[in-house]
């Protein structure tokens, strides 16, 4: 096997070696002191905890971002945000943060490094200490997006287009120090994607072919992939960005012989494979959720696995479906929106598949399910609401307005996010030990799930009427639909509080739960290691039939 | 604790009144409407043409949507842990998933032919009757007439504490897209500063404005009236402030309007600021972002 951590300071000698399995059972493990193991960690499980705390700040931050939104939208004229350009760089503030500083930490950074290994039967993760530096990249990122927040200086969506972000119209160290922390954030992602493609190509156990790996897996290999292959080109794009606005150059500014609509070809082609790298992950949490919880094997697994590869790769081959409206050519359009329906396909099979596990299993409603069976009806409707989007002809009056915030909010505020969600309350346990209180858990999802539809759903109308996206204010007309999603978004800000709670009560639990809690339904290996896993899982590697 | 409770007034008086027909508009303005659920109504043929495909589009996928619920519903009812103790362990049916990839692909199919008919015919001005170009600014819309003389007008919103009764607020402007009812008009975007985007949903249109480059749009008003759209693309602090207001007029009323223009333009000096101009901008901060 590979050289192991060097974070550890005591061999591990001859004592390491139990069973089958292999893992420390007893926890005689000897974990490094605070500053060596936080800050310096070479584990998998403790970086996929600092991700997993990091994500529930920047989701905490991009929320607070949120609410504030919808209280200045909540009446006509209203001033609570006092200037279009505050309201700007909030509404780019909250984007960045939810994408990059919560979204993906999450289900990447989290789940993804505390579950890979473990599912793979591998030590740990290929590159320990890059997986490390892929963390500590984030928080330095977080930093100068916050300076760009509190600058108010990055007013030009999360889109970033010029000539808007240029040094004309967005002077100011703020808008350079947002674009700076993307790179970042993107040099965090593509070590991470480095680090998981080869850990999971050339480390899984004996046994194990890449057929007989489970979908969480998968779904993260995909992503992987998608991320090594888009986020350089979004590197190159915020670099170009970046010369034009210090170094005078002239790529986006047409005065200059350049063309803002280069930029759109270039952050798109990242863009789109981007909502993908958000979702797949979530895809592969509700196989095994919906897996175990109807204690039926996934339906259609190769199926599963192909829809994800297929939907990984047409994702590159889509981006101009977010340019109809900036003049690229009709027969551009026509293949861009041909090839956009074409991604309902394997989707649509995802969705079917994991309907037919369901059928004939012998299903259990605990918290984890909830949110699973809530995805399913959420990314339906957002699905849904997407082939509207892909037609351009339609697009020509919805294109900018509510309908596409409402759009891509259902697939990935109410379908990422409830998968984050029902990621946590099945591996929580696992993680830590103590079980979450199943009585608040499922406050928390029958309060998210009326909230964020209530805040989301009306949000259809507005797009269908009319009002554009991006506005602090809007025509009297629209009033009342906006009133009834700023209801909806208290409603979700306080569900988020029990969030909170159910954290809180299940840290501090005195109970501990047992390796496997979900019984017969779970049957990937995490489930055969201690909860929590000991510090070092795997030294012996277990054999797969 | 005034500022609240007039505001709440205000809005209950917003959403209320409509209802009541007590808000006045002026004769046929296409305006947004509260509690809208649906587009707002064509009153052009590319309009019409949208939402016929939207109509097409939206009874499919809300069949797909109630039948996937009504799958979901049906297994947690009848496959939940009490009714069916012992699991299948059923995971391959070859037919099902033939038949969940091809039905998919045969609805698409469905919905793409009109959709790629409607893309192509919305794409270009056919037998265009004029051009307008209309250039996008920080934050007003400039609308140049090549074809009537070169007239220009500045188009600005009206502030608050210039409505005037009637006016609607963030959607009325000091000078009007004035343009022949019934006639083609090919729209030439382009923009002086950042990317702006012109949009008027009851007629259908929309493209953005982007300096550097020209973009063709289709405009064209059945009826006589006032149609109501506003900036769809970022562009700074007053994005929200710029709207857009269409007057569609008899052939008769628009040589009148245009003679009347032209002779506004050759009385100014220089000709190009006809109409009242910048008299309205406030903040000199307004002008730098």
């Amino acid at each position: 096997m590979a050289e192991l951590t060097h974070g550890d300071d005591h061999g591990h000698g001859g004592h390491d070696a139990h069973g089958a399995y292999g893992h420390d059972a007893h926890g005689h493990d000897h974990k490094p002191g605070f500053v060596q193991r936080w800050l310096f960690s070479t584990n998998h499980k403790d970086i996929g905890t600092l991700y997993l705390i990091f994500a529930v700040i920047g989701g905490t931050l991009g929320g607070t971002l949120s609410e504030i939104m919808r209280a200045q939208l909540q009446f006509p004229n209203n001033h609570i945000v006092t200037s279009g350009q505050e309201w700007n760089t909030i509404i780019t503030s909250h984007g960045l943060l939810m994408i990059f500083f919560s979204v993906m930490p999450a289900l990447i950074g989290g789940f993804g490094n505390w579950f890979i290994p473990l599912m793979i039967g591998a030590p740990d993760m290929a590159f320990p200490r890059l997986n490390n530096i892929s963390f500590w990249l984030l928080p330095p990122a977080f930093l100068l997006i916050c300076i760009g927040l509190f600058m108010g200086e990055s007013g030009s969506g999360w889109t970033l287009y010029p000539p808007l972000s240029n040094q004309n119209f967005e002077p100011g160290m703020g808008m350079d120090c947002t674009l700076f922390a993307l790179h970042l954030a993107g040099a965090s992602s593509i070590l991470g994607a480095m680090n998981f493609i080869t850990t999971i190509f050339n480390m899984r156990a004996p046994g194990m072919t890449l057929h007989k790996m489970p979908l969480f897996v998968w779904s993260e290999l995909v992503t992987a992939f998608l991320l090594v292959l888009s986020i350089p080109v979004l590197a190159g794009a915020i670099t170009m960005l970046i010369c034009d606005r210090n170094f005078g150059t002239a790529f986006f500014d047409p005065s200059g012989g350049g063309d803002p609509v280069l930029f759109q070809h270039l952050f798109w082609f990242f863009g789109h494979p981007e909502v993908y790298i958000m979702i797949l992950p979530g895809f592969g949490i509700i196989s095994h959720v919906i897996s175990t919880f109807s204690k039926k094997p996934i339906f259609g697994y190769l199926g599963m696995v192909y829809a994800m590869v297929a939907i990984g790769v047409v994702g590159f081959v889509v981006w101009a479906h977010h340019m109809y409206m900036s003049g690229i050519d009709v027969d551009t359009r026509a293949y861009f929106m041909g090839a956009t329906l074409v991604i309902a396909v394997p989707t649509g099979v995802k969705i079917f598949s994991w309907i037919a596990t369901m059928w004939g299993g012998s299903i259990r409603f605990d918290t984890p399910m909830l949110w699973a069976i809530g995805f399913l009806f959420v990314f339906t409707l957002g699905g849904v609401t997407g082939v509207v989007c892909a037609n351009a002809g339609i697009d020509e009056v919805i294109h900018n307005t509510y309908y596409i915030v409402a759009h891509f909010h259902y697939v990935l505020s109410l379908g990422a996010v409830f998968s984050i969600f029902c990621g946590f309350y099945y591996w929580i346990g696992k993680m830590s030990g103590h079980p979450y209180p199943e009585f608040w858990g499922r406050v928390h999802f029958w309060m998210t799930f009326v909230g964020v539809n209530l805040v989301f759903f009306p949000q259809h109308f507005l797009g269908l009427a009319g009002m554009p996206r991006r506005y602090p204010d809007y025509p009297d007309a629209f009033a009342g639909w906006n009133y009834v999603s700023s209801m909806g978004a208290y409603l979700s800000g306080a569900a988020f509080l029990v969030f909170l709670y159910v954290c809180f009560k299940t840290f501090t639990s005195k109970e501990h739960v047992a390796d496997n809690y979900w019984g017969e339904g779970a049957t990937t290996l995490e489930w055969t290691q201690t909860s929590p896993p000991a510090f070092h899982t795997w030294l012996e590697l277990p054999r797969i039939k | 604790m005034q500022l609240p409770k007039r505001r709440f007034a205000v809005w209950c008086l917003t959403v209320i009144s409509p209802l009541l027909g007590l808000a006045s508009h002026p004769a046929l303005a296409q305006v947004p409407r509260p509690w809208e659920m649906d587009m707002q109504p064509a009153f052009s043929p590319m309009k019409q043409a949208i939402i016929d495909l939207h109509n097409l589009v939206l009874v499919l996928i809300t069949i797909i949507t109630l039948f996937v619920g009504a799958l979901l519903a049906w297994v947690c009812i009848r496959y939940n842990e009490k009714r069916n103790p012992v699991p299948s362990q059923t995971s391959h049916h070859t037919g099902l998933e033939i038949a969940w990839s091809v039905i998919p692909v045969l609805i698409l199919v469905v919905m793409a032919i009109p959709s790629f008919r409607l893309i192509y015919y919305l794409d270009r001005t056919p037998d265009p009757d004029m051009t307008i170009k209309v250039t996008g600014h920080q934050w007003y819309w400039e609308y140049s007439y090549p074809d009537n003389g070169n007239v220009d007008v500045e188009s600005r919103y009206i502030p608050d504490e210039d409505l005037k009764p009637g006016q609607l607020r963030l959607l009325d402007v000091d000078n009007q897209l004035v343009i022949p009812v019934g006639k083609k008009i090919r729209i030439l975007t382009t923009s002086a500063d950042v990317i702006h985007a012109f949009f008027v949903p009851s007629l259908g249109s929309q493209r953005y404005a982007i300096p550097g480059r020209t973009i063709e749009l289709w405009l064209e008003a059945d009826k006589p009236g006032v149609y109501y759209g506003e900036c769809n693309q970022i562009c700074g602090q007053n994005h929200s402030k710029m709207p857009i207001a269409v007057h569609a007029v008899t052939d008769a009323e628009f040589k009148t309007w245009i003679e009347q223009a032209k002779k506004a333009a050759g009385a100014s000096p220089s000709g190009q600021h006809n109409m009242v101009a910048a008299a309205e901008r406030t903040d000199p901060g307004d002008i730098q972002r």
